[in-house]
């Protein structure tokens, strides 16, 4: 069964420290909601388990199925199964989805193996129906000008298609409508499956409404503070974040 | 056995000029006497040449007119890089007859260029010829393939050589006259020495289905030096010409400096593709035109990737009412290496258009210049040009200049144009990376799609070339 285990995690940008000692294990199939307040190293977390350049891990260690990934690249850390759906996904233009997705597909291959572009076509039109995403949206290049929700959804397609162990949401409901909410939660939860841990970020818990996680983790000032069942979430929804501050102040 | 050249594919350090030092290396060939111009250029290396070629005296007086006016000239390092100053005149060796074949074995050939080979695919006895292992690509039987299919249709496709000795009614009118001997100093060199290139002639109401391809006459001085090129497309006709594949050619010589013209006739077509990629200590300083009567249509889609400097310019002279001009021009400079490169198009008839698109890669510490000229006077009505240039910065030590010269008179005439300078930024890079593409894999699917609009416009073969030619270069220029 897959893993991953974060442990007593120091993540530091610059001189700054944003996560101060962070525990957190996601089994396989599980998905853990990571929520709290702005500017409280939510996506920090996310992107230094990716292994972006720019934060540097000072202590602790993740753990993907028993090993540490600490010392991998960032394209070797997605290619063994970490996967980020990104807040801001960048454009690449001139550089269609179809043709993008294909080149991540290939890569994921071993040395000397070529990819079989019928196959391909066939998976890649198999998760767009299954997400409910147009035949034509694949021609175009990668968030080249899309909308916030077209954003996301390429984010979700990417995901389908790659079929990570672990994937890191970030804020993936931020600049949705209600409408592209719906539609995105939707797609996950068709990705939802033993296969497929998520850690899904958000602020708010209308997101929890649509994908209801297995357990609830609330984090504020780089520490995870309270952690419990969706019912935290609502809990927080009541009485709103300032509560998980003066308690965690007062503690 | 004498030592005339240096195959270095990078300057020796602390030493400037040594990619153009042609008396170190190892490219050996034998001493013949009898076909040997010897290095330096005086009267005495232009009547040698002449006198190989079996010319007609006209051929000659021209070329030694040509001569006076090149050593008269001035390097134009007043506009131009003063790189050009480390251009030894006196150490080229401005003819090399068939006479003479490089002695290089399989063997001596680098590992990181017999691998760049076998990654773009490259077949096995071009190898050897783009290599220097072999002075000629053999490929005679596929040129006389097309040679004969097109002669059926009156079309004449030789060397320049040939065309001027055996058709010179036909090439005589037009040679010379779209770029003059005295254009610029590199056009007057070639004319006074210009050796190898094609000489084609396409009749009237003729459209020529396949491109006739430079690459099937490698053997036929193809890749000399001074190369002289002369299409002529007669009343609406249309040909399509191609020019130097992506692999990279390892020259022999560090000077390649060609002449293209191109004439386009009433209501005829003619489309130039140019594909290069030279190794990094080669000046290659071209001058191309095109002079497009009424209702003609000349496009040159250029590619340039590699060498140490590059200066070129493909122009369309817009002779006849509403004759069409286009420059598509993708160029790739990397560490060491300047791309010079750009369009020009003079407007001299009613209801003339011009479309300029320019795309430039600089990576690393390489520069990429654009140059344009677009000139519209003002008696003309009705006239058109859109300019469109774009640069991409892969390092934050790459560099792009534009000089774009837009000289538009009259209201009658309409021009637009826009420049953009990109960067692939360090967040693009992790989020390809994040998809599993390391970061050379990265860098290339953003150049591809940098430049992805132009190259659909290629034919196949080339875009699938310029693709994989794309992923070596980005692999190199990744830590």
């Amino acid at each position: 069964m897959s893993s991953l285990e974060i442990k007593n995690l120091h993540v530091s940008i610059g001189a700054k420290e944003i996560i101060k000692g962070l525990t957190l294990t996601i089994g396989a199939g599980e998905v853990h909601a990571l929520m709290g307040p702005n500017g409280t190293g939510k996506s920090t977390l996310s992107k230094a388990i990716a292994g972006h350049p720019d934060y540097t891990v000072t202590q602790g260690d993740v753990l993907l199925d028993g090993k540490s990934i600490l010392k991998m690249e960032p394209d070797e850390r997605a290619r063994a199964g970490i996967f980020l759906a990104f807040q801001y996904p960048s454009e690449i233009p001139g550089v269609s989805i179809a043709n993008f997705i294909r080149s991540a597909v290939q890569a994921k291959l071993g040395e000397g193996e070529e990819l079989d572009a019928s196959g391909y076509y066939k998976r890649l039109y198999e998760k767009m129906d299954l997400l409910k995403i147009d035949r034509k949206f694949t021609s175009r290049a990668v968030n080249d000008g899309f909308s916030g929700g077209e954003k996301k959804r390429c984010e979700i397609l990417q995901m389908a298609m790659l079929a990570p162990k672990f994937a890191l949401m970030d804020e993936t409901d931020s600049g949705l409508d209600i409408d592209a909410l719906r539609i995105v939660s939707e797609g996950v939860n068709q990705l939802r499956g033993p296969g497929l841990g998520i850690l899904l970020i958000t602020h708010y818990q209308r997101l929890l409404d649509y994908i209801v996680p297995d357990k609830v983790h609330v984090m504020w000032d780089g520490r995870i503070v309270r952690e419990g069942d969706k019912s935290l979430a609502l809990e927080l929804e009541a009485k709103g974040y300032d509560w998980v501050k003066k308690e965690f102040a007062t503690a | 056995m004498a030592n005339i050249e240096t195959i270095a594919n990078e300057p020796a350090p602390g030493s400037a000029v040594s990619g153009i030092d042609q008396s170190a290396g190892n490219f050996r060939y034998e001493e013949k006497h009898d076909f040997d111009a010897g290095t330096g250029l005086t009267e005495r290396t232009v009547d040698y040449i002449s006198a190989v070629k079996k010319e007609a005296p006209w051929i000659k007086d021209f070329r030694l007119a040509a001569l006076k006016t090149f050593l008269a000239r001035p390097l134009p390092t007043h506009w131009a890089t003063r790189d050009l100053e480390n251009i030894n005149f006196d150490k080229i060796r401005y003819y090399l007859s068939n006479g003479q074949k490089p002695k290089r074995t399989w063997d001596e050939v680098p590992d990181d260029i017999k691998r760049t080979f076998e990654r773009l695919g490259i077949p096995e006895q071009e190898r050897k010829f783009l290599a220097g292992v072999e002075a000629q690509f053999d490929s005679e039987a596929a040129y006389s393939n097309i040679k004969e299919a097109v002669s059926k249709q009156g079309v004449i496709f030789v060397n320049s050589t040939e065309g001027l000795r055996e058709h010179p009614e036909i090439f005589r009118k037009w040679f010379g006259k779209v770029i003059p001997t005295g254009d610029n100093k590199f056009s007057a060199l070639n004319s006074a020495v210009f050796s190898g290139g094609s000489f084609i002639y396409v009749p009237p109401g003729v459209k020529v289905s396949h491109p006739l391809q430079a690459y099937f006459r490698i053997n036929a001085e193809n890749f000399g030096q001074f190369e002289r090129t002369l299409i002529i497309a007669d009343e609406g006709s249309e040909v399509t010409y191609m020019e130097g594949c992506t692999a990279p050619k390892f020259s022999t010589t560090t000077l390649h400096s060609a002449v293209v013209e191109l004439v386009a006739l009433k209501g005829a077509k003619i489309q130039y593709i140019t594909v290069q990629n030279w190794s990094s200590n080669v000046f290659n300083l071209v001058t191309k035109r095109g002079l497009a009567h009424e209702e003609a249509e000349i496009k040159w889609i250029d590619c340039n990737i590699g060498s140490r400097l590059t200066m070129k310019y493909p122009g369309v002279v817009l002779k006849g009412r509403k004759a069409r001009g286009e420059v598509v021009s993708i160029a790739l400079a990397n560490d060491g290496q300047h791309q010079d490169t750009g369009a020009k198009m003079i407007h001299a008839a009613d209801e003339t258009t011009s479309n300029i698109i320019a795309k430039s890669i600089s990576v690393g510490q390489g520069r990429s210049t654009y140059r344009g000229v677009v000139h519209i006077p003002r008696h003309l009505k009705g006239c058109r040009n859109n300019t469109e240039c774009d640069a991409l910065l892969i390092n934050t030590n790459s560099r792009t200049d534009t000089y774009p010269a837009i000289t538009v008179r009259g209201s009658a005439n309409s021009v637009q144009h826009e420049a953009s300078v990109s960067k692939v930024s360090d967040e693009q890079i992790f989020y390809m990376r994040q998809r599993g593409l390391t970061e050379a894999q990265a860098m290339s699917l953003s150049v591809n799609g940098f430049i992805n609009d132009l190259t659909r416009q290629f034919p196949m073969e080339y875009s699938v070339e310029l693709k994989r030619l794309i992923d070596l270069e980005m692999e190199g220029s990744v830590g």
